[in-house]
């Protein structure tokens, strides 16, 4: 059984990849289907702004186990632009494509943990997690 | 010399085939040899031996059309790329060997039967990969069209009401075309409500709701009304999760519910009628 496994994004059809390996993982780890659905929603989102803002760049989906919690974590690494506002970006209906602007909040609420790291020229990892109860 | 070479194969067919197929099963990631009754494993052994050794009665050149008709019989076997040519190299290899140790192959015309083992394999694996990758291609570019296909029609079920049923994944490709055949359907079937069904949508995130809004606000502009139909209970409560804001249309769980409402909006109704 594999820990940790990887989808490299350079296409919006590698998206759908992307959530097709996390929605076996959470099922597999047990997650119910509002949780796996959540799951896929956020790494469908943190795929796309992969795809929309840096273009290529790695989504990776791993399981976590922590004392008596298992979880699954969720890596979108890139080295795109890097965000030139984090705050604003993490503000609901802040948006550079025309779109709804909920994806990063979004996010956020649908997960646990939430860590994003970014450097402007350098790129974004954003790590999150969502624990299985 | 070719004919010398086919001459000796087969003489020593029966010993090639045992080591060949020995090597082939050391491999442990195909199982094809493994699934397959014992008898069918020796008349695949033969047949691909058979038009192995076919293709080197040809002298120097290699008949293009032979070569075809061998990649063609190949890809029929089923077998993984990688197997066809692990097979390719096994035999050669095994051929080789067996020559060698018959002493058809000496010292002295060893670079002569090396040419011809180049001559003979190379176009082999060249046709096999080509084969392969024509038909990996054709494969895909026909789930493309059948993809497109079954994209976003828009079925005039009332008079005044239409249903479009989604299924599958929405990309920005797709989510034109649902745009497009919308509004085409709205104007042409004279619809005034429209039931956009999202039971077949596995995910819903804020693309796919900024494409549904948006043709819902398109829907709007040409007179009719668009109802948002087959919400899962899970799908409900990532796009609360998100914030997505679908206040502006009537959304149903199931599309039975969606097209009571709408008859409504259109002041009808369903009624039992008594049966005589």
């Amino acid at each position: 059984m594999k820990d940790r496994s990887y989808v490299d994004i350079f296409t919006e059809w590698d998206i759908v990849a992307a959530r097709q390996l996390g929605r076996n993982e959470a099922k597999e780890i047990g997650f119910g289907t509002v949780d796996q659905a959540r799951i896929t929603t956020a790494i469908s989102e943190l795929a796309r702004n992969i795809y929309l803002y840096a273009g290529t760049g790695r989504i990776e989906i791993s399981r976590i186990h922590e004392k008596s919690l298992f979880g699954i974590s969720i890596v979108a690494s890139d080295q795109g632009p890097g965000i030139a506002d984090v705050r604003q970006v993490m503000n609901d209906g802040y948006t550079t494509s025309g779109g709804l602007g909920a994806g990063m909040p979004g996010v956020k609420r649908l997960m646990d943990e939430f860590d994003l790291v970014t450097k402007q020229g350098v790129g974004t990892t954003i790590t999150t997690i969502k624990w299985l109860r | 010399m070719n004919k010398k070479m086919v001459v000796a194969i087969n003489a020593h067919m029966d010993e090639i085939l045992k080591r060949w197929q020995r090597g082939m099963e050391d491999d442990k990631g195909e199982r094809y040899f493994e699934i397959m009754p014992e008898h069918l494993v020796d008349k695949t052994s033969r047949e691909f031996a058979e038009l192995m050794t076919s293709n080197l009665l040809e002298n120097d050149v290699v008949n293009p059309e032979k070569l075809s008709d061998f990649t063609g019989k190949i890809v029929r076997f089923g077998w993984s790329i990688k197997f066809v040519n692990k097979s390719i190299d096994q035999f050669s290899s095994v051929s080789f060997d067996v020559l060698e140790e018959n002493e058809v192959i000496t010292r002295d015309n060893l670079r002569a039967y090396m040419d011809i083992f180049v001559r003979w394999i190379t176009p082999l694996r060249e046709s096999i990969i080509e084969a392969y990758s024509v038909e990996w291609e054709r494969t895909v570019s026909l789930q493309k069209i059948a993809l497109q296909e079954l994209s976003a029609s828009l079925i005039p079920v009332f008079d005044k009401i239409s249903v479009m049923p989604l299924v599958g994944t929405i990309d920005t490709e797709r989510a034109k075309l649902i745009m497009e055949n919308l509004l085409e359907g709205v104007v042409k079937q004279r619809a005034e409500v429209v039931l956009l069904d999202i039971t077949g949508v596995p995910v819903v995130d804020t693309m796919v709701a900024h494409h549904i809004i948006q043709a819902a606000d398109a829907v709007r502009l040409v007179g009719a009304k668009c109802m948002l139909v087959g919400i899962r209970p899970e799908i409900a409560q990532t796009i609360v999760t998100l914030g997505i804001e679908l206040t502006d249309f009537t959304t149903t769980s199931t599309l039975r519910r969606g097209m009571q409402e709408a008859l409504k909006m259109t002041n009808r109704q369903m009624v039992e009628v008594d049966s005589q």
